[in-house]
């Protein structure tokens, strides 16, 4: 059966895209057939990072519409066969997503995917409340601050209230899952972050990773290429553990310490 | 919200035994919190329109809850009250009225065909020992059940926690949530985030971290006390008397054991040993 997972965290700019960019291929890359839906209707950003923005010929809105099928509308990733990316559309508003729409999409990627990953906007208004509704899974993305750690308790109270499995009672409630991002050992040792402990204690669910901050995310997201392709940032190496853990694999917390850094490789600045 | 449960507990348990022997209704005098509603003006324009307004800023408190009006003012200015219209008015904005204080001999009148049960004072007497299905002139104040609220939705639940229910929440209670323990008591056995909110008529107890608010005995009663595990709220309010712990916790305090307690209409802190 299709897992439906949504890649979320309240506020914005913490990372969701990228994240989202880098689980769906990752899970593409270890042979799931995964596609991935931005659900930022208006501020389409999924297909930059995925690299795949001059391709965009219909979106996810045309396809809510009837205007293009399902299949004029996803676009295979340049890098892997097994996945696919469906845009948002750049000139229509948020009012386009219903939620019997979306619903009705979902199922149809059901049928021939493994893994939906569902891109959610920032906020708490509809967009965002219609890329959980049908979520099987959620990855809370959270930067070690307070103000994220804050709109991330707002977001998993919603996931708990709002999603069809907490309004319909009858499944498990979604598993949710806490991604650590922007993460730096050294600003924590000296007070400017939040701690790991500090963020898993006050949101209170599973760690799924820890995403150290690397100017690498920031090159790969440029260049439209995610990092996880990048087996040398640690960042891609830390979504690929990411990927792991999502598919029930026991890898240990990667990059998490402050590294002592050898005078050669403090000189040269990798 | 499936999260939470409550303790449902029975009123006439007795109700359920085999007949021999058990009597077919058990009659006590009992003591209830009532709100009363004082009239300003006959115009249930206006009343309707401030009433709605006060409901607003505590939204919830009040649903279905049993109000005496009180029409002291009325019968001094010596203006009438339309009854009818009035009950309409409150259960529109899902209060149940159930009796009238200080009306004159016609308000009184009007006020009985119109189903309510007239009050004295603010004394509360005991049950005399036969109880009336109609309202009688002069019926010593309380208890009597309210009517049913007009059927809703919602009207299963909230004959449900009328009793002293506890309510006890077993899962965190996140930013922008806010739990409300209608009648009782409420327990919550997981972390209170900053920014949510949890409420209860009567104590409340929270066996992990208080990051949120927490308002106990809101209907007014000051006996109710705050305990919790661990002290890191924003605010504290027991009986409307508040404490906001504006920059952070007092450092004697801060994440330890403590209680809240009002006395003599002061809000104290104490740890718990």
């Amino acid at each position: 059966m299709a897992k439906v997972i949504v890649v979320t965290s309240g506020k914005g700019g913490v990372g969701k895209t990228t994240t989202c960019a880098n689980i769906a291929t990752g899970l593409a890359q270890r042979e799931k057939k995964t596609v991935v839906i931005d659900f930022d209707i208006g501020l389409r950003n999924l297909d930059l990072v995925m690299g795949c923005e001059r391709r965009v010929v219909y979106d996810f809105v045309n396809v809510l519409q009837g205007e293009a099928s399902l299949k004029q509308a996803l676009i295979r990733d340049k890098r892997s066969d097994n996945l696919y990316v469906l845009p948002a559309s750049q000139t229509r508003d948020k009012d386009a997503l219903t939620q019997e729409g979306v619903g009705k999409v979902l199922d149809e990627l059901k049928e021939s995917f493994d893994f939906i990953v569902c891109d959610s906007p920032a906020g708490i208004e509809r967009g965002a409340v219609m890329a959980l509704y049908y979520a099987d899974e959620a990855v809370v993305v959270t930067n070690p601050e307070v103000s994220s750690v804050r709109d991330s308790d707002r977001i998993l109270g919603i996931l708990a209230a709002k999603s069809r499995r907490a309004e319909q009672g009858e499944e498990e409630p979604i598993k949710e899952h806490l991604l650590i991002t922007r993460y730096s050992p050294r600003r924590v040792s000296i007070g400017e972050m939040l701690s790991i402990s500090d963020v898993q204690e006050l949101l209170g669910i599973p760690l799924i990773g820890v995403i150290p901050e690397s100017e690498s995310v920031l090159q790969a997201s440029n260049s439209g290429i995610p990092v996880i392709h990048n087996e040398k940032s640690i960042s891609g190496q830390a979504y690929t553990d990411v990927v792991a853990r999502f598919l029930g694999e026991n890898k240990p917390m990667r990059f998490v310490d402050e590294e002592k850094k050898s005078l050669l490789s403090r000189l040269f600045g990798t | 919200m499936k999260t939470m449960s409550n303790t449902d507990q029975n009123d006439n348990p007795d109700l359920f035994l085999p007949k021999e022997q058990k009597p077919a209704i058990d009659l006590k005098g009992s003591v209830f919190t009532l709100t009363v509603l004082r009239l300003q003006s006959n115009d249930l324009a206006d009343v309707e329109r401030e009433l709605e307004e006060r409901l607003a800023l505590g939204p919830r408190f009040f649903e279905d809850a049993p109000i005496v009006v009180d029409v002291e003012i009325l019968k001094d200015q010596a203006l009438e009250v339309d009854f009818p219209a009035l009950v309409e008015v409150l259960r529109k904005l899902r209060l149940v009225p159930v009796g009238l204080r200080h009306g004159s001999h016609d308000h009184q009148k009007a006020a009985l065909g119109a189903g309510f049960a007239l009050m004295k004072g603010g004394v509360i007497k005991d049950l005399p020992s036969v109880t009336q299905p109609a309202p009688k002139a002069e019926k010593p104040a309380k208890p009597k059940k309210p009517p049913p609220p007009p059927p809703t939705a919602e009207t299963a639940e909230s004959t449900d926690v009328k009793a002293k229910a506890t309510k006890v929440i077993y899962q965190p209670i996140r930013s922008g949530q806010q739990i409300y323990a209608r009648g009782g008591d409420l327990i919550v056995m997981a972390a209170v985030n900053a920014g949510a909110e949890i409420v209860a008529d009567g104590n409340i107890h929270i066996y992990a971290p208080l990051r949120g608010r927490a308002l106990a005995g809101v209907t007014g009663d000051t006996k109710a006390r705050i305990f919790c595990q661990h002290m890191d709220a924003e605010l504290v309010a027991i009986a409307g008397h508040y404490r906001v712990f504006e920059d952070q916790v007092p450092p004697e305090y801060q994440s330890k054991a403590v209680q809240f307690y009002l006395d003599d209409e002061q809000l104290n802190i104490s740890l718990l040993a």
